[in-house]
């Protein structure tokens, strides 16, 4: 590790949206966010990322497809592939499975629209470094909003992301967008990049969320940072 | 790679056929111009001839004509609109409002050196014409405003307006004005906290897209529209100029150009909410190192109106260079450029010293910016093609002197019989069976069922703020996360109601919106209104304007709260069918403690129940009369604004000192439909008794005004009972949250779950595609 531990990088591309949520949520954690820009190639020293939702490049030719050459993420590849922790979330997912990070892709959500709601998930893995102060099997509820979040990948695919134990949440209570399998999100094989389609950068204060669930994402990164 | 959207700006090329100049039109005087077709009077083309000596160029009269268009002068509506500065309340009530009428937006004073910035907007023929693009540009164009006044957007709401809801039509237009507001909205970042969906005939071929959009600054941070300073740069930036959103003045175009260019340019504009998240940011940090002088959006007309309302709020004239201008089509015409609405595009004034910076921090968020021209002493706006001189205006003339119409207005001929024909006289539900079947299908029908089928097509949660959304009174944001300070918002409007009285209905929507506001906890401020209306050449339809403005003016006056601003909407009508007069309102208030706000929902047992304000036998234009009989008649309830500031009085010290758990106002549908929804929010049930010397009916359908329906926790009812006493609010316990079904005692039940699915499936069952139902 270099720099301070609990540094958390969040990187704005040009459209990204929930950006300063992250950063607000890094800091109710306890953690210390650190703005980067999708133009420089210097993660600052950051010990984990997060990977903003929003709207990259107005998600023109496909969502996150033109993120994913921004110089930012570089640096960001080579170190996810060295064991850094990075945090996709919706964008920030599609940019993670577009740079081949994780597997599969986002498509259109299957009754073609925009859906915002208050989602329940299912933890189903709990060693991963974003998902550590959870239970197995904890049923959370955090927001979700997409217009193309169904995961889909080749069967082949999906069997071993389900072998390795890599589906690390699944939805509960309906399935809202299509994904193959209930898939919500995924991890790399290492359990180091985490990538899923809701918010948990939503549901860290009572006032604005539907509950404080998403918190644990932020407070897992931090104690894995301080173990490390 | 860099990803780059940057690339050499395309401008337009050297002109190809004979330019219609200054100095050419000054010496041919006698040549045809359309300005009929341009939509000009024949006074009004005398007039700019006057104004000039000589005959306008192409360039001047498409300037002229798109200026002093109703949509732009307010020519039929301002010397009624004049009214809301007249009877602004006085001091100290209103010491709130730092900017008012006649700037981008209105300013507020929320403390704590915030400033808050509101306003609502009409789209809505572009909306029907074209449902996705008239709705996205609806919210994009409204975000420019508040962003243009130095404001950070944090939020929008929708107003809209429906034909019926079994419509073949309205399925074609509501699916696509919502994906078009979810789909821009969305992909801006902005919340969408609330507004209001209503159905009814009279929109059918003239649906309502209304869009509010709030944004928060410091004191220090306001900007306004006007150029000063001689010798400083005008920059227009942001996206390229192309033909979109011309429309009309393609007429102009094709006698300019007659052997080239396209003859017929698109009227509706198509946004790129992309294009505008960066505008957003890229002015933003641009206001943060303070390099503007002066700032306008470009919305409707483009070009000539930002350079004409530039140059003549500021000292000093303008020249512009219209060859600079980047170009997404290089044939497009000097008129067509001047016209075009194309969309995403901000116009700054900037001191020469501060231009380079300017432009550096363009590059950084990939946003094009060009110098298109300068102040300049005098006071002429002069544009030039290639160095020939096209324009040579006072701007004045163009952007704040058009025409003054006094139309006539006449009380129309039926308004007697309709309000005669008393909704009291219409059979009415007797047994509690009765009731129970028309609690089902109130709550059932389009107007009055849930609509989370829309919203939940908007983005609620993006920037983490919101503190309340639909289906709460009022949306809530937090302005201040260290101090909590935040501002709530609604947006109300009752067609029928006006119909049936457009003063009273001006005063009744200003009251409930002004009443949603307190619900929440917050404490009503300033007001923006969108009113939309027929044709102002229509004498019913403009006596309809001119008594909502006459109405709405008084209200705001009684009840301390200003117009800060807003938009008029006219011929809104098919034929000779105008719509019905829809004045809508938006309140906006302030709350110290985000903490503090009431929401609806009922959210745990053994609440108490109480129903403050008085319920009188009023069901003229209520949401019963449509829903049971589809009858239009009688008269609105009764205005109470003395009653209406004694409510919210009290809904806002209940919330601050903790008296209240849930509040819900009282308004279209009654005590029952507020009932329902906040037993359906907080998915539990209620005991209710009809009072003594009420008929259950009148009870539960009556649509009285100055009502809300509030949750008591047990240890505060005698602290609430003994605040009302004394402030003489009369006040009713009916009952108490318990168990999973509503029950009015003596009368029926229903439970919760028959009464979701009443509720809750009607939108969905209307609009949700096959491929929706199959995978829900």
């Amino acid at each position: 590790m270099t720099g301070g531990l609990g540094r958390i990088g969040v990187v704005t591309f040009p459209g990204s949206l929930d950006d300063s949520d992250a950063r607000r949520a890094v800091r109710l954690a306890g953690g210390e966010p650190v703005e980067l820009w999708h133009r420089d190639a210097d993660l600052r020293q950051v010990d984990a990322v997060v990977l903003p939702g929003g709207f990259s490049y107005g998600d023109y030719l496909r969502c996150g497809a033109i993120a994913r050459f921004s110089p930012v993420m570089e640096p960001l590849l080579e170190q996810a592939r060295g064991g850094m922790p990075v945090l996709g979330i919706c964008n920030g997912f599609q940019v993670l499975c577009e740079s081949h990070l994780l597997p599969g892709a986002l498509t259109r959500n299957d009754h073609l629209h925009f859906v915002c709601r208050d989602q329940r998930l299912r933890v189903e893995r709990t060693d991963t470094a974003w998902t550590s102060d959870y239970g197995q099997g904890q049923e959370i509820t955090v927001p979700l909003k997409n217009g193309e979040g169904g995961y889909v990948a080749d069967e082949r695919t999906l069997d071993s992301l389900e072998a390795e134990g890599r589906v690390v949440f699944r939805y509960v209570g309906g399935n809202p967008n299509g994904s193959r399998r209930d898939i919500a999100g995924i991890s790399n094989e290492a359990g180091n990049v985490v990538g899923l389609m809701p918010h948990p950068e939503h549901a860290v204060e009572t006032l604005t969320g539907p509950t404080t669930d998403g918190l644990g994402f932020f407070t897992s990164v931090l104690k894995r940072l301080v173990t490390a | 790679m860099t990803p780059s959207t940057q690339s050499e700006p395309r401008t337009a090329p050297a002109p190809r056929t004979a330019l219609d100049t200054v100095k050419h039109a000054a010496g041919t005087p006698g040549a045809d111009q359309p300005w009929a077709e341009l939509g000009l009077k024949q006074d009004e083309y005398e007039r700019i001839r006057e104004i000039l000596g000589r005959r306008p160029t192409g360039a001047e009269l498409a300037m002229y004509s798109v200026m002093w268009s109703e949509h732009c002068s307010y020519k039929s509506s301002k010397v009624h609109l004049k009214q809301f500065g007249e009877k602004a309340p006085g001091q100290p009530e209103n010491t709130a409002m730092l900017v008012g009428i006649g700037e981008n937006a209105g300013v507020v004073d929320i403390g704590q050196d915030y400033a808050v910035t509101f306003k609502v907007e009409s789209h809505n023929h572009p909306s029907y014409v074209e449902p996705y693009q008239g709705a996205a540009t609806g919210i994009g164009g409204i975000v420019r405003d508040i962003l243009a006044m130095g404001a950070r957007p944090v939020a929008v709401m929708d107003p809209l307006r429906f034909g019926a809801a079994d419509h073949p039509d309205t399925r074609r237009v509501l699916p696509g004005v919502v994906a078009g507001i979810g789909g821009y909205g969305n992909c801006l970042g902005l919340p969408n906290i609330g507004g209001e969906v209503v159905f009814d005939d009279c929109y059918q071929g003239n649906p309502l897209v209304n869009a509010l959009c709030v944004g928060v600054m410091k004191h220090e941070d306001i900007h306004l529209a006007q150029a000063s300073g001689t010798g400083n740069k005008v920059i227009l930036y942001g996206a390229r100029t192309g033909g979109d959103g011309i429309g009309g003045v393609s007429v102009l175009a094709s006698e300019t150009f007659e052997e080239e260019g396209p003859a017929k340019r698109p009227a509706v504009q198509v946004g790129d909410p992309f294009q505008e998240k960066l505008l957003i940011e890229c002015t933003l940090e641009i206001f943060r190192e303070k390099l503007v002088a002066g700032i306008q959006d470009l919305g409707g007309a483009g070009l000539s109106c930002a350079t004409s309302e530039l140059a003549s709020a500021g000292s000093g004239g303008m020249r512009v260079e219209l060859d600079t201008v980047p170009l997404r089509d290089s044939s497009l015409s000097p008129e067509e450029i001047l016209m075009s609405e194309s969309q995403e595009r901000m116009c700054a004034v900037v001191e020469p010293g501060k231009v380079d910076r300017f432009l550096e921090i363009c590059e950084k968020w990939d946003v094009i910016a060009t110098v298109i021209g300068e102040v300049t002493e005098g006071e002429r706006l002069e544009i030039y093609w290639h160095g020939e001189q096209i324009v040579d205006v006072p701007p004045r003339t163009v952007a704040h002197e058009g025409p003054v119409y006094h139309r006539p207005y006449e009380r129309p001929s039926w308004q007697d019989a309709l309000q005669a024909d008393d909704a009291a006289a219409l059979p009415r539900p007797g047994t509690g069976e009765e009731l129970r079947a028309a609690t089902l299908a109130l709550l059932s029908s389009p107007n009055q069922a849930a609509k989370s089928w829309i919203t939940d097509q908007y983005d609620r949660y993006v920037l983490g703020n919101t503190v309340l959304a639909q289906p709460e009174d009022g949306g809530m944001i937090r302005v201040d996360e260290e101090t909590g300070l935040g501002v709530a918002l609604a947006t109300d409007g009752n067609g029928r109601y006006a119909k049936l009285d457009p003063y009273a209905g001006a005063q009744l929507a200003l009251a409930e919106s002004y009443r949603n506001v307190a619900a929440t906890g917050a404490r009503p401020l300033a007001v923006t209104d969108c009113l939309n209306f027929g044709s102002p050449e229509d004498p019913s339809a403009m006596w309809q304007f001119a008594e909502a403005c006459r109405g709405l003016a008084d209200a705001c006056r009684e009840l301390g709260t200003p117009v800060t601003g807003g938009n008029v909407s006219l011929y809104n009508q098919t034929g000779d069918t105008a719509i019905h007069p829809t004045p809508v309102v938006g309140v906006l208030g302030v709350i110290d403690d985000v903490s503090r706000r009431t929401p609806v929902a009922f959210a745990e047992q053994g609440q108490l129940l109480y129903l403050l304000g008085d319920t009188r036998e009023e069901l003229g234009g209520s949401a019963w009369s449509q829903v049971a009989h589809g009858h239009l008649g009688g008269l609105p309830p009764a205005v109470d604004l003395d009653r209406e500031r004694l409510l919210a009085e009290i809904l806002i010290a209940a919330s601050r000192d903790g008296m209240i758990d849930a509040a819900h106002d009282l308004s279209d549908g009654g005590l029952i439909q507020a009932l329902a929804e906040s037993c359906l929010k907080g998915g539990n049930g209620a005991r209710v008794v009809v009072p003594d010397g009420l008929s259950p009916f009148v009870f539960l359908f009556s649509e009285s005004q100055g009502r809300a329906l509030v949750a008591v926790p047990r240890s505060e009812e005698v602290r609430f009972n003994d605040m009302c006493g004394a402030r003489g609010l009369p006040v009713a316990r009916i009952g108490v949250v318990d168990g999973d079904e509503i029950e009015i005692q003596g009368q029926f039940g229903v439970s919760l779950r028959e009464l979701r699915e009443a509720h809750e499936g009607t939108l969905p069952a209307l609009f949700a595609g096959d491929a929706e139902r199959a995978g829900a």
